[in-house]
């Protein structure tokens, strides 16, 4: 058995959810492979060519490939694997994976597996389904296995060999019906989501969007992300690159502090695998004390000033 | 400008699951079903761009079994034109499937637009708008949050993606599949849903499209998911402060 692991990156830096992603491919065989397309590819590749694991790194540099435009990538990709004999092709289960990899497997003529959670064998995955209120344990009776894969439940690889690369060249036209207009990128100091330590999320409890200025000071003290609910993002107190849940991110931090957030099935989907959650909340009735290590039942305005401060 | 929206009958998204003790699947016996959330957002988007103009007609299609219609005409009277089903007596089809039998009407009605949500809440698969734009050979603008129609014939399409809010220009016909924050939407009114009971749905058999729909994933079992050990209540923030530094040792 041989995996391809396409590689997610923004053309200067590799995500960590490839470094994921690399760890599963290890799980089918020895021989994981990565694939990479973008473009001004130099540094990006110096750093994935640390990533344990790996026999080797292909990449492919072109201007179209630039921006990760799904129809541009599927085709190069189905292309590179013509000739080749991979069994299994993995890609990280982020919103570029979830655009991109059901393509390639709609090309290949085989249904993609989303989002696994673990690995039996070659053939057999787990994955929840209905918000992971269930886990399904699925087999795939497909030559090739096109995956998709919650990182957050693969340790990233470690960074310590040095792995060859080999550079691909490619005339593939660009896809003309589409086409790349803006990325209004949501810049933060903060750690990602997906990949954060410790995670602070507020929810409608919180009123407002100034209010989150309240979980900022103890995000700073614990270098933590920032993170929200669905009902917090659609009142527009927060980008909507910060909800978490079935539908957002899902997230598994050693820590989830989780402020004026009721605990709606949708939004527990998204931080179960957290190792300690906390809340603050004021009903005691709320369900998100059903999940939580630690509960607090208080007013959040009362009690995340006093928080920040013993935080010292 | 026609509009093809596709819609699935899906468990409620407020029932709790049950794992069948057999472990073959959930208990749908007796569970409210309604449709998947994000497809009302794609029939809200479809009756927004028809209420500007920019759509001409709105076809609602589903696939599943004969109660699926309660669905279509939940579409309906939110202002869907018309129906189509295709009855099938398997629920559980393999997305891949599902893309190749809404290709197959698509063939047919020869849409401009089509509508998906970007995932069903019951197989969380996320898959059948992109399966089915590489079938059509359309571009596909997953994850919308918003959708503008530019003067020429093509649309504008923001999405939601990992590290902000990505557009991108695709030309139509295309696929769309919706994301939360597109629109609210409506309930539909009691005089509508009068109204759509006269609205035409054409039924066509699963096995009358001569297509192969083979099952390539074989569920083997359904479990319930490892529970989380239960936690406590603590009476202030220093004890609070207290567990996270003394048993979670975090801070
Ligand atoms: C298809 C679909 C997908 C969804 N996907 C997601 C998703 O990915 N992520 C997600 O989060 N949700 C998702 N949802 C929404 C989910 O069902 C809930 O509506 C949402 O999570 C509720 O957000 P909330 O807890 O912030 O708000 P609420 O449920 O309104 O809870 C607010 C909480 O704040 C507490 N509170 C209020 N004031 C204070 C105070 N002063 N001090 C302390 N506590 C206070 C209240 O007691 C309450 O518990 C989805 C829903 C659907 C239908
Ligand atoms: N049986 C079905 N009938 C109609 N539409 C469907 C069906 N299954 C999936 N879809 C559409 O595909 C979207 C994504 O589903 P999925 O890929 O299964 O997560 C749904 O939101 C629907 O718009």
């Amino acid at each position: 058995m041989k995996t391809l692991v396409i590689v997610e990156h923004n053309n200067e830096s590799i995500k960590q959810t490839t470094y994921s992603t690399i760890t599963a491919a290890s799980k089918i065989s020895d021989e994981a492979y990565a694939l990479m397309l973008g473009h001004n590819l130099s540094t990006a590749i110096d750093e994935l060519k640390k990533s344990n694991h790996l026999k080797k790194i292909y990449f492919v540099d072109k201007e179209d490939l630039g921006k990760p435009i799904a129809e541009n990538f599927c085709d190069e990709i189905v292309k590179f694997l013509k000739d080749k004999d991979f069994t299994h092709v993995f890609t990280p289960s982020s919103t570029f994976g979830k655009n991109l990899s059901p393509k390639i497997a709609t090309e290949l003529d085989v249904q993609q597996i989303s989002d696994i959670t673990n690995i039996l064998d070659g053939h057999t995955f787990e994955r929840p389904i209905y918000a992971g209120n269930a886990i399904a344990k699925v087999k795939s009776n497909d030559p090739i296995k096109v995956v998709t894969v919650r990182s957050t439940c693969f340790e990233p690889c470690k960074l310590d060999s040095n792995v060859d690369v080999e550079n691909i060249s490619s005339e593939l036209p660009t896809n003309e019906l589409v086409n790349f207009v803006n990325y209004d990128e949501s810049k933060s100091d903060r750690p990602e989501l997906t990949s954060a330590k410790i995670i602070i999320s507020g929810g409608r409890g919180l009123q407002n969007g100034d209010n989150f200025k309240l979980l900022e000071g103890i995000a700073d003290k614990l270098g933590a992300a920032m993170g929200a609910s669905r009902a917090a993002v659609d009142a527009g107190f927060v980008p909507n690159d910060w909800q978490v849940g079935q539908t957002g991110k899902i997230v598994a931090p050693d820590l989830y502090i989780a402020v004026g957030i009721s605990g709606a099935i949708q939004h527990i989907a998204g931080i179960k695998d957290s190792k300690f959650i906390v809340c603050i909340n004021k009903d005691e009735e709320a369900p998100i004390f059903k999940f939580s290590d630690f509960g607090l039942v208080a007013d959040l305005f009362e009690a995340l000033p006093v928080l920040e401060k013993k935080l010292q | 400008m026609k509009a093809l929206v596709c819609v699935k009958r899906v468990i409620d998204y407020n029932v709790r699951i049950r794992v069948k003790s057999d472990k073959s699947g959930v208990e749908k016996d007796n569970v409210k079903m309604s449709m998947n959330p994000f497809d009302e957002i794609a029939v809200e988007e479809a009756v927004r761009l028809k209420e500007k103009g920019i759509v001409t007609e709105i076809v609602i299609l589903s696939i599943g079994s004969e109660s699926s219609q309660e669905t279509i005409r939940t579409g309906l009277a939110m202002g869907g034109d018309r129906g189509i089903l295709v009855k099938s007596s398997d629920e559980d089809i393999d997305p891949l499937n599902i893309g190749k039998i809404i290709k197959k009407v698509c063939d047919k009605e020869n849409p401009d637009l089509i509508i998906l949500g970007k995932q069903a809440i019951d197989d969380d698969c996320n898959q059948t708008g992109q399966i089915l734009a590489t079938l059509l050979k359309y571009p596909q603008a997953t994850f919308a949050s918003k959708v503008e129609k530019n003067t020429d014939d093509t649309l504008n399409v923001t999405r939601e993606v990992d590290g902000g809010l990505e557009t991108i220009k695709v030309k139509i016909p295309c696929v769309v599949t919706t994301d939360l924050r597109l629109n609210e939407p409506r309930y539909a009114s009691l005089p509508n849903i009068m109204k759509a009971k006269q609205k035409k749905i054409d039924i066509l058999d699963i096995n009358e499209l001569s297509l192969d729909l083979k099952k390539r994933v074989e569920i083997l079992e359904v479990n319930d998911p490892p529970e989380r050990k239960p936690g406590i209540v603590v009476p202030d923030i220093d004890s609070l402060v207290d567990k996270l530094k003394n048993e979670a040792k975090i801070l």
